[in-house]
């Protein structure tokens, strides 16, 4: 069991939360990209064999939406690497 | 090969079992091979065994980490259906359940297959439309799907005593599906890497593949071992689960994420259930073994996952679902679990073909993919061999996703 850091709630047991998927770019205008870069926004997401960054709905919480990177390895949450955002 | 009969065991049997022969050899490994094959898998095996017996191309090498089945061949819940919900789907699982039938003979070894029909436990309106959806539509390829009332559910699974008229989520029909059935999942993987062996093609365990390797020119030209380079013009990938570390060696992003199924197994008892039972409203299913244990599987954890064990609280909700249908199950002691890590495409769908790099292919996405090792590997030979893809895995393309034409099969699969 994970328990996820909420920044209003203290840790808070992964039961309490719903998966919101890896983070992505930004979604990009539609009629503004090529093709290729369209069809790889909509289909394909990071895939590490290590930290991933995800995004956490804390829906039996407080409501939130959280960011928190996770190791996919071992399921531990972990520092992002420093030049992420 | 030798041949394993009841005279053959007889025979060695009065030699005390000292004079089998190995079931493969260890050569030695080569500098270059037409073929390398990454992963010895279920689909691996099978490609390595297809592409000699039926495409006479010998001069192969399964390359691979562990060993030899060790990985979700050997992990999963053997069950082998064709219960599938798109056109393009139906005549592939079809096609595998049929070679399945067939290969205790053809591989000369037991895969002790039972087919012994699974029933899905319906418990809500959607569900029972979708599953008579699936069944006009597999009517069409002649995989048998059939409705069946509560109490004709509740005759043929006497243990399915929850679920009643007061439950929250009442068992309100059934499908039937003869087609599906158990096997040995050992069975497959020994079976097929034997065959394959036997026919020239060369199994190598304990060598991982780190890296591969393209030429200027942008094809692929081997692949990087701690044992050394391996040379070859062809190179599948049948990793399961790490398809993408692999493929991202040259630069290739797959629409791919790697998540982690599980399963547990009961302490054996006495025949109970004689059918696979599915249970999809409330997210698992389970058979019994030959030995008399309950081999129980759960939904997927939500995350990416490389790990190979189970989340507590996956198998706690596991657990509840199950005692809510089944309560006398409560008395069971559990005795293993475990998991294993799937790739999975947006469609739920595998993929199989060659990728952007020429001579390289990649075999994937095979959420439920052990029913899918016969049909497979024999396909992904096809497409090796003669450089067009068989019929029966032609939807399944990478370049689906760049027309966006899926194949969703979310939904006949445990993905959600
Ligand atoms: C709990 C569970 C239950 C399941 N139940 C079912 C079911 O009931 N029915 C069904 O149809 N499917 C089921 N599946 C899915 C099925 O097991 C897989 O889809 C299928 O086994 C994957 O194909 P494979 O056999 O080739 O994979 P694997 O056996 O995993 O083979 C891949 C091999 O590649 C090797 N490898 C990985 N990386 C490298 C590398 N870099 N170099 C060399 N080798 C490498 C691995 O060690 C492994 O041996 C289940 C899976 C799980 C985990
Ligand atoms: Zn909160």
């Amino acid at each position: 069991m994970m328990l996820i850091p909420c920044p209003f709630c203290g840790h808070r047991n992964e039961s309490e939360f719903t998966y919101g998927g890896p983070v992505k770019p930004d979604r990009p205008d539609p009629n503004a990209t090529s093709d290729e870069d369209w069809v790889e926004y909509l289909t394909t997401v990071p895939n590490p064999f290590g930290p991933v960054q995800e995004r956490w709905w804390h829906a039996r919480g407080c409501g939130t939406w959280l960011t928190i990177w996770r190791d996919t390895r071992t399921h531990d949450i972990v520092e992002g690497p420093s030049d992420a955002e | 090969m030798q041949k394993y009969s009841i005279f053959s065991l007889f025979r060695h049997a009065l030699n005390g079992h000292t004079t089998w022969a190995p079931a493969w050899r260890s050569p030695p490994l080569k500098a270059s091979y037409d073929v390398v094959v990454i992963g010895a898998g279920g689909h691996g095996l099978a490609t390595a065994y297809y592409l000699a017996k039926e495409f006479n191309i010998a001069d192969v090498a399964v390359l691979e980490r562990g060993w030899l089945g060790g990985g979700n061949v050997a992990r999963n819940t053997v069950t082998v259906r064709s219960n599938y919900m798109r056109d393009a789907s139906i005549p592939f699982y079809v096609k595998s359940v049929a070679l399945y039938e067939g290969l205790t003979d053809e591989l000369n070894f037991n895969l002790m297959h039972s087919k012994r029909t699974m029933i899905d436990v319906v418990q809500t309106f959607p569900k029972m439309r979708e599953l008579r959806r699936r069944q006009l539509a597999m009517d069409i390829y002649g995989s048998t799907y059939e409705q069946i009332s509560t109490e004709e559910v509740r005759r043929r699974i006497p243990a399915l005593t929850g679920g009643g008229p007061d439950a929250r989520l009442p068992v309100i029909g059934g499908m039937v599906h003869t087609d599906a059935g158990v096997n040995r999942h050992d069975a497959v993987a020994w079976g097929y890497a034997r065959g394959a062996d036997a026919r020239g093609v060369e199994l190598h365990q304990q060598t991982p593949v780190t890296k591969l390797l393209r030429g200027n020119d942008g094809t692929i030209k081997g692949v990087e071992t701690p044992r050394g380079v391996v040379r070859a013009g062809k190179v599948a990938i049948a990793v399961s689960g790490h398809t993408t570390t692999l493929t991202e060696t040259v630069g290739l992003r797959l629409p791919l994420r790697t998540m982690n199924l599980t399963a547990f197994v009961s302490e054996p008892v006495k025949p109970l259930v004689d059918v696979v039972v599915n249970c999809p409203d409330s997210g698992f299913y389970f058979s019994q073994s030959d030995k008399g244990e309950m081999v129980i599987g759960g939904a997927p954890d939500m995350g990416q996952s490389f790990r190979r064990d189970i989340k507590q609280h996956v198998f706690e909700d596991t657990v509840t679902a199950m005692l809510s249908l089944f309560p006398s199950f409560r008395k069971l002691k559990l005795l293993r679990q475990w998991g294993g890590h799937l790739d999975i495409a947006p469609d739920a769908s595998p993929i199989m073909d060659e990728t952007d790099v020429p001579g390289l292919f990649v075999t994937a996405g095979w959420w439920g993919g052990y029913k899918a090792i016969p049909a497979g590997g024999l396909t992904l030979a096809h497409l090796i061999a003669k450089g067009v893809p068989h019929p029966l895995m032609s939807p399944f393309t990478l370049s689906r996703f760049k027309h966006l034409d899926y194949v969703m099969e979310s939904g006949t699969t445990t993905a959600r």
